[in-house]
């Protein structure tokens, strides 16, 4: 339960940081944050007490395993967190080509 | 060779040399993991992005115009698309047996060898290309226009 | 789970000063340092899967940040409506936590899950696939549907990224600028 309050205080971190911050950069940083505190706590979820990792191996008989269903699904999520934060890089780029600055306060013009 | 070496696009000339022996055995290391993906632990997705940063290791140590000559943007995109196609094709090929993505080698083989498991090889190497080829034409999108943002201001 | 506990304070302290440091270079490089502990955390949970993906992903993330906003390095500061702000954002968070607190309560133990379909997997993932690595015959057997839809996010974003960076009349990217203007 302590582990599962632990992770839930850096998404707590990373969501502060989406909200508060001014520069884009930052907030950034924070929806990165955010993302591992999430693919943590999937993998929290799975984990068995004196469990195995769900290989077998040819030297040796496992007979309990952890849960790979979890594993197998945040797997794809960290790939799809990569894209993500690629395509948010990219508006960032955009962003200061066309305002000249990072400040999320300036940019409040509407018409392109 | 010298003049590859004193370009000023790049970095310095320890970084060059030590990217030219290592971007082999980065490529390497990258076919192994997704070869072995059901034997170890690995698979197409950690296997793509280590071979696509072998790529970026080479436009970060020579510049971009030297790597541009080499492999540019269309043709990472269109080992991309194959990647994809090839991926569409084994799971449309399981209608043959029963339903999507159906497993229709029958002879599965033994475990702990390269040639088993069916059709779980042939769809490593599949999403590999993809996800190798993807993430270097991103990361070829954002630094090529970035320069032209910078030298604008 | 003492190493748990020990990597996930030294997590929190990585996340705290990636949002509090005013440099953006050092406030990435902490961000690296939390991703790496998530690394040796996944490593500690059993994943080893998971712990190459997201070594080399996260390097390929601050690659990314690094090359291409850090050229433009600047602070900022806090003004403005902060009163206001920071009281909504402190009331938003408490209710969140107290919230999370009574889902957290209904969760099964820490170490001692329920897997009803895993075991399944787990009992018959050899036989009937052949592979000896479960966490491929699950994503690329079992569920493989979901490592399509992977692939078609992978390839929107590409699309997205080259739609986003193409201004209208755009020369290609090998010409120089003495073209433009």
């Amino acid at each position: 339960m302590a582990v599962y309050l632990m992770c839930l205080t850096l998404f707590m971190v990373g969501i502060y940081c989406i909200l508060r911050k001014r520069n884009i950069v930052k907030i950034i940083i924070g929806l990165i944050i955010t993302e591992y505190a999430v693919n943590l706590f999937f993998v929290l979820l799975g984990y068995r007490m004196e469990g195995r990792a769900p290989i077998y191996s040819p030297a040796q008989a496992i007979v309990n395993m952890v849960d790979p269903i979890p594993q197998a699904l945040i797997l794809t999520s960290i790939v799809i967190g990569l894209a993500v934060t690629a395509l948010v890089v990219g508006i960032a780029i955009r962003i200061y080509e066309k305002y000249g600055t990072f400040d999320i306060t300036q940019i409040k013009r509407l018409k392109g | 060779m010298n003049k590859r070496n004193d370009d000023p696009a790049g970095m310095s000339l320890i970084v060059k040399t030590v990217a030219r022996v290592t971007t082999g055995l980065i490529l390497l290391y990258g076919m192994y993991i997704i070869i072995h993906g059901h034997v170890s632990p690995g698979g197409g997705f950690a296997g793509g992005v280590i071979v696509a940063l072998a790529f970026v290791l080479l436009v970060l140590a020579f510049g971009k115009k030297f790597t541009m000559e080499k492999i540019s943007v269309s043709r990472a995109s269109l080992v991309e698309s194959l990647g994809a196609i090839m991926f569409l094709a084994i799971a449309l090929a399981g209608f043959a047996g029963g339903y999507f993505f159906l497993n229709f080698f029958t002879n599965k083989g033994e475990p702990f060898r390269v040639f088993s498991a069916g059709i779980i090889p042939l769809c490593n190497i599949a999403i590999s290309l993809k996800v190798a080829a993807g993430l270097f034409a991103i990361f070829m999108i954002l630094v090529i226009l970035e320069s032209t943002v910078k030298k604008d201001k | 789970m003492v190493e748990l506990y020990i990597l996930l304070t030294f997590m929190i302290i990585g996340a705290v000063i990636a949002v509090v440091v005013k440099d953006l270079l050092s406030s990435i490089v902490a961000v690296g340092a939390a991703g790496l502990c998530v690394c040796l955390a996944f490593l500690v949970l059993k994943a080893p899967d998971l712990a190459i993906t997201q070594l080399v992903v996260e390097v390929l993330c601050l690659v990314i940040l690094i090359r291409a906003t850090v050229r433009k390095d600047l602070p900022f500061s806090t003004s403005g409506r902060w009163v206001f702000n920071t009281a909504v954002t402190a009331i938003f968070m408490i209710t969140f936590l107290c919230i999370s607190y009574f889902a957290l309560k209904d969760l099964p133990q820490f170490g001692y899950p329920i897997m009803k379909v895993a075991d399944i997997y787990l009992k018959q993932g050899l036989v009937k696939t052949g592979a000896t690595n479960l966490i491929s015959a699950v994503i690329l057997d079992y569920r493989a549907y979901d490592t399509l839809g992977e692939a078609t996010i992978l390839f929107t974003a590409v699309i997205g990224v080259l739609a986003i960076m193409r201004k209208i009349g755009r020369k290609k990217p090998g010409e120089t600028e003495k073209d433009q203007e």
